[in-house]
């Protein structure tokens, strides 16, 4: 399937069909291949693409998007839910993408301990099909161990208030606010976040108390509301191991029961569940009291 | 050398704790250095903490002094410096090497007097590697994964850990807990010494780097490189690999609107960010390729340049496991390091 890959690369980069190919590139360890971009046929020599190819690559197409002509990317079923996405925010235009959806036999990663496991986002996996795309490359192989994504969010909504501000007490007091998160995140493409900026008072370098974290989690989790697709990004970036997802499906859980279900990124058209509120039908902010 | 039983560790941390506040390895989801009590979960198997120990002697931010009205006036108070001594425990041999980077920063002149107090009050209990990584490559900085710098070094080994104090700071702390030490002979610490450094003789990155093309003689043909037009393209400028970095030491100093009062603090910084060196004209760094630049030519050039041509980075490979875009220095140094002509 690589071999397809970089065959089928090199024909588009040399008909002069796409200007350069945004990839996955060998790394020096079997489980560290780099997003990267090739631009000659050569590079293309050291295309790679295998169970640790997991970063989503559709994120830099917002810069793809800026230089001239067409970028080939490569996606993987639920990173092209990204890619709708982006399109439907503007932020990448369609047709300067050549889009080969590549199958996913699901996406692996090294822990400290140098064991291999299969990434929390293909236990649950549900994006199983390419939503958009040019051409297909490979198949697919189906992951999901459990059939509920929303299963650990109910373990958490089952706790009392005080439980379960201790539990995120616990995951948040972790962050170091590397960012890495929010910048892997295809949903947080601001030009200049709110945390950066130090305009407004808003720009975050320090900690107030050591719960602090919470801040810049709950706004970025609101923020991506009814955009974040799911895509596991920002818990398999975290270096402090922070079950973010847990957050956003949170998000998701609860957009699905208040206004239907919705999956982000399904197509690059239906606007989102909070940007087409409708006051007559639409659940009433009050219903956090009934809720609790 | 002297030896206490791992099973006696608990017992030990408890009596280094009654006579100064206690840091290490603990398991909260992941590993990092913590304060001890009882029911800690202490781990001194993880070779890598996610953090490095810089934090105890740079923390990630700290108030420097408050200014508040009083009348018409506006009163300052810096403030205090660290005084009660404290014991990090467990701190691998890179990371020890990294603080000794910090002190050549942070204690040539102007000396920072809050870093030079918490040095002064820390003393670093080092311990070997007994398992070192894949990702490790400390050899090339002249570490001795080994036989680590510290105040006391300990081995960890068979079913033991071994003691030796090396400075007057390390002696200080070996009387405070004499009674649970009992004398040991060298050999099992000789022959795990041994094995270590067989074993890091064999890791990849140990051997082959073209770090001797890193001189400031090539400055300007390093910052010129063409490879940098490629090395950037996929960072994220997160700031991931200079928040766990051990010998990142940049910082930004900023002011807190705290109601009552302004708290001046200073807190890491990070090149890879928009704002870093932000000034009333702009940013003398307007793009990623040159804020990725700056990270490597000041470890591996400037740096040296200023230090007796040594690099500040020591190999200790947290850049390599945890950079989501799995860019690293190690790839930096290959690539520049290709068409090495020296
Ligand atoms: S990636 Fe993890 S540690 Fe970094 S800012 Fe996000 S939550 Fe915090
Ligand atoms: S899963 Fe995380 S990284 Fe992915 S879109 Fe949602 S918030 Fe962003
Ligand atoms: S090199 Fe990696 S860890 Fe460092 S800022 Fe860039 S993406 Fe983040
Ligand atoms: S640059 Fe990377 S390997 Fe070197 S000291 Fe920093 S984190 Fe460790």
């Amino acid at each position: 399937m690589q071999e397809r890959m970089r065959i089928r690369a090199k024909e588009l980069l040399t008909s002069g069909a796409v200007q350069r190919v945004l990839g996955w590139k060998k790394g020096d360890f079997p489980y560290n291949p780099e997003p990267a971009f090739f631009t000659a046929e050569h590079e293309l020599d050291d295309l790679v693409y295998d169970r640790f190819c997991a970063a989503n690559l559709s994120g830099y197409m917002v810069e793809a998007n800026k230089q001239d002509g067409k970028t080939l990317v490569f996606l993987k079923p639920c990173d092209t839910y990204s890619f709708n996405q982006l399109t439907k925010e503007n932020r990448v235009s369609r047709d300067k993408a050549w889009i080969i959806g590549v199958g996913c036999e699901g996406n692996a990663e090294v822990d400290e301990m140098q064991e291999i496991g299969l990434l929390e986002r293909c236990k649950v996996c549900t994006k199983t099909e390419h939503k958009v795309f040019d051409e297909l490359i490979g198949e697919d192989i189906q992951t999901r161990e459990k059939e509920d994504r929303f299963e650990q969010v109910s373990d958490v909504e089952k706790m009392s208030p005080d439980e379960r501000f201790g539990f995120w007490q616990n995951q948040l007091s972790r962050c170091i606010r590397c960012n890495a998160c929010r910048n892997v995140c295809p949903a947080c493409n601001c030009k200049k976040c709110v945390f950066d900026s130090g305009k407004y008072d808003t720009e975050q370098k320090a900690n107030v108390t050591s719960f602090e974290e919470q801040m810049f989690h709950i706004i970025r989790a609101y923020h991506v509301a009814g955009r974040c697709t799911d895509c596991g990004e920002c818990s398999r970036v975290c270096p402090q191991a922070i079950d973010l997802h847990l957050l956003n499906r949170k998000m998701i859980k609860d957009i699905n029961e208040l206004y239907g279900e919705f999956q982000a990124g399904d197509d690059a058209e239906t606007p989102g569940p909070l940007t087409d509120y409708d006051a007559d039908t639409d659940a009433d902010p009050s219903v956090v009291y009934e809720r609790g | 050398m002297l030896k206490i039983a791992k099973n006696n560790l608990p017992a030990l941390f408890a009596v280094i704790a009654k006579s100064a506040d206690l840091y290490l390895p603990i398991r909260k989801g992941t590993v990092n250095y913590a304060p001890w009590s009882e029911d800690a979960d202490v781990d001194l198997d993880t070779l890598k903490t996610v953090k490095s120990p810089k934090d105890f002697f740079l923390p990630q931010s700290e108030t420097l002094y408050t200014a508040a009205l009083a009348g018409k006036k506006i009163q300052l108070e810096a403030e205090p410096f660290a005084d009660t001594p404290f014991v990090v425990f467990g701190v691998k041999g890179c990371d020890v090497k990294g603080i000794e980077i910090l002190d050549k920063v942070y204690l040539s002149d102007p000396v920072d007097k809050f870093y030079e107090a918490r040095r002064k009050h820390g003393t670093i209990v080092s311990m070997a590697c007994a398992e070192p990584q894949a990702t490790c490559f400390c050899k090339p900085f002249s570490i001795d994964a080994a036989n680590p710098a510290g105040d006391v070094v300990a081995w960890m080994a068979d079913g033991n850990l071994y003691w030796e104090a090396k400075t007057e700071k390390g002696k200080k702390l070996t009387e405070i807990v004499s009674s649970m030490l009992e004398s040991a002979a060298d050999d099992i610490v000789t022959a795990q010494q041994k094995d270590i450094r067989q074993k890091i003789d064999a890791l990849p990155y140990n051997s082959g780097l073209p770090l001797d093309r890193f001189k400031a003689e090539r400055l300007i043909e390093l910052f010129d490189a063409p490879q940098w037009d490629s090395l950037y393209q996929t960072c994220l400028a997160c700031g991931t690999c200079t928040f766990i970095c051990p010998t990142c030491q940049c910082y930004d100093i900023k002011d807190f609107d705290a109601g009552e009062c302004v708290k001046r603090y200073r807190c890491w910084d990070s090149c890879m960010y928009s704002d870093f060196t932000l000034m009333a004209h702009g940013n003398p760094r307007k793009t990623q390729k040159e804020r990725f630049r700056q990270r490597f030519m000041h470890k591996l050039v400037y740096y040296p340049d200023k230090n007796d041509g040594e690099y500040s980075c020591v190999g200790c490979g947290r850049c390599v496991n945890k950079c989501p875009a799995s860019l690293n220095i190690v790839k930096v140094i290959k690539s520049l390091g290709v068409n090495a002509d020296v």
